[in-house]
């Protein structure tokens, strides 16, 4: 199996690299491609910063990282990232429709493929197929997530960067949100990396969970849940392997913290 | 606690009553306690000068009505464009915006002398007056809107890879729109207020020069009608933007 991202003794921050502020210090990471990897670990321990290198938002500090055997700029540039954020942000004025079909109007000029305009089918396929006029503000929390991930997935982008989607969201919502995402993840083959501050969250729907420290940010847990759960990542939130794989989580986060 | 609002229908009538409680006491009240005619005439008064001097009050009104747009539209649009550079370009914007907010400081009327000095008595003095009043609230406010995008969405516009150009076109313009409607409601008044103060400074014709020459020539109802006739010229401006703003911002 290919590597979706490789990265060797990485450092990230904020600030240039002389008054810089290290958030994360050697991080050795490899994610296999196709493959659904949570983020787990404390505020401040460069879960979300991370997210950030890898979709060519900031400079690494210091070592390598290579995202779909290429840099993080030329991934970018191909649109072959999507990035959904904690607050949905969607743009207030657009419609729905318009909102998912942003992609298709900004950043064309770098573009080499053509994309689609998939947005009712990717609409229909979040369940928000009568939605497309509305504006956004007239939607629920959740619905406004969903909309996100379609914008995300518009430009079908090999590498999806989550970072806490279903962090604002009810628990009903939430674990609705996640089975979709699960669903959607399974029939489309694209790499996710999912940061979250909920363990059960993190053990349902990663293939495998890294648990992050903070001060300074670092790699303190690598869990494989592939033996915890049945064929294609699934699994019960009651199961007791799923159970016992979030003590273990716990107890690696609580020493993170 | 919080109050209850008001039925619909109350709503609407109690201000009515109260601005018809105002002006029959102004009518009856006043004159009954023997404030005199050429200090304050009575909405009656004031309305036949409009039967009257039809005319003449039209025949002013142009001039302001002129002005104040013209100073409205130059000075709005001169105050987003600067806005625009300053927020592209933060050399000119820490080299020029201080000093901006230093001619702000400025008092209009103390600066209108000059403007007349460098512009004559035409028109074009009285515009340039309304545009400079107008300047200020919208740069700023228009800075700040260009400015008001999260952090989040300049990072979606970059993953994304937006130019600049699409930048400022799909997220900085839309996010300034209520900030930029917001100095312009303002300055739908503010425009009046500045063609006004250029009238009296050096003019024959207007409603500032009529407002001038009626008080010297103690023709109060005159005086009274060219205030109502300047109030009505900014009231029909704040609500032309209004209509503009709710076709611009649905949201």
């Amino acid at each position: 199996m290919t590597s979706a991202i490789e990265a060797r003794r990485l450092d990230v921050g904020y600030g240039g690299r002389h008054s810089a502020v290290k958030v994360l210090t050697g991080l050795d990471l490899t994610v296999a491609a196709g493959s659904f990897l949570s983020i787990l670990g404390p505020s401040g321990c460069g879960k979300s910063t991370l997210l950030r290198v890898v979709a060519d938002l900031l400079d690494p500090l210091g070592g390598t990282i290579s995202v779909l055997g290429d840099t993080p700029h030329a991934v970018r540039s191909r649109r072959d990232v999507g990035f959904v954020f904690q607050d949905s942000t969607l743009l207030p004025w657009r419609s729905v429709r318009d909102n998912v079909r942003l992609p298709l109007g900004v950043g064309q000029g770098s573009l080499t493929r053509q994309i689609e305009d998939r947005s009712d089918e990717l609409l229909e396929l979040m369940g928000l197929g009568g939605f497309g006029e509305r504006l956004p503000h007239q939607l629920s929390g959740g619905q406004r997530q969903r909309v996100a991930i379609a914008r995300a997935l518009l430009g079908q982008p090999k590498l999806l960067l989550m970072d806490e989607p279903f962090g604002a969201l009810d628990e009903i919502t939430r674990d609705r949100l996640n089975d979709e995402l699960l669903a959607l993840w399974r029939r489309s083959g694209t790499t996710i990396l999912f940061v979250t501050h909920s363990i059960a969250e993190a053990a349902y729907l990663g293939e495998r969970v890294i648990v992050l420290a903070a001060n300074p940010g670092r790699l303190v847990k690598d869990l494989d849940m592939r033996p915890f759960k049945q064929d294609g990542n699934r699994c019960s939130r009651e199961d007791p392997a799923i159970v016992a794989a979030m003590a273990e989580l716990r107890k690696a986060l609580e020493l993170a913290s | 606690m919080r109050q209850e609002p008001l039925p619909p229908t109350l709503a609407i009538a109690l201000p009515v009553l109260g601005a018809a409680s105002i002006l029959l006491a102004w009518q009856f009240l006043l004159p009954w306690l023997g404030v005199p005619a050429y200090i304050v005439p009575t909405p009656t008064a004031i309305l036949s000068v409009f039967q009257k001097s039809y005319p003449l009050l039209l025949g002013n009104l142009w001039p302001t009505l002129i002005e104040a747009l013209a100073g409205f539209v130059i000075g709005n649009l001169a105050a987003v464009v600067l806005a625009v550079l300053f927020v592209h370009n933060r050399v000119l914007q820490a080299a020029y915006f201080p000093i901006v907010l230093f001619f702000n400081t400025i008092p209009i009327l103390a600066l209108s002398p000059i403007i007349l000095l460098i512009f004559g008595l035409g028109m074009t003095p009285k515009i340039v007056i309304a545009a400079v009043i107008c300047f200020f609230p919208t740069l700023v406010n228009m800075i700040r809107g260009l400015g008001s995008a999260s952090s989040n969405e300049h990072e979606l516009f970059r993953v994304l890879s937006a130019t600049r150009w699409e930048v400022f076109w799909s997220l900085r313009l839309p996010r300034a729109l209520p900030m930029l409607f917001s100095s312009l409601r303002i300055a739908s008044a503010t425009a009046v207020i500045g063609a006004i103060v250029g009238e009296w400074i050096g003019s024959d014709k207007g409603l500032g020069a009529l407002i001038i020459q009626a008080s010297f020539n103690y023709q109060s109802d005159r005086l009274y009608a060219a205030i109502v006739l300047s109030s009505g010229l900014s009231i029909v401006l704040f609500c032309l933007v209004v209509l503009i703003e709710r076709r611009a911002i649905r949201y």
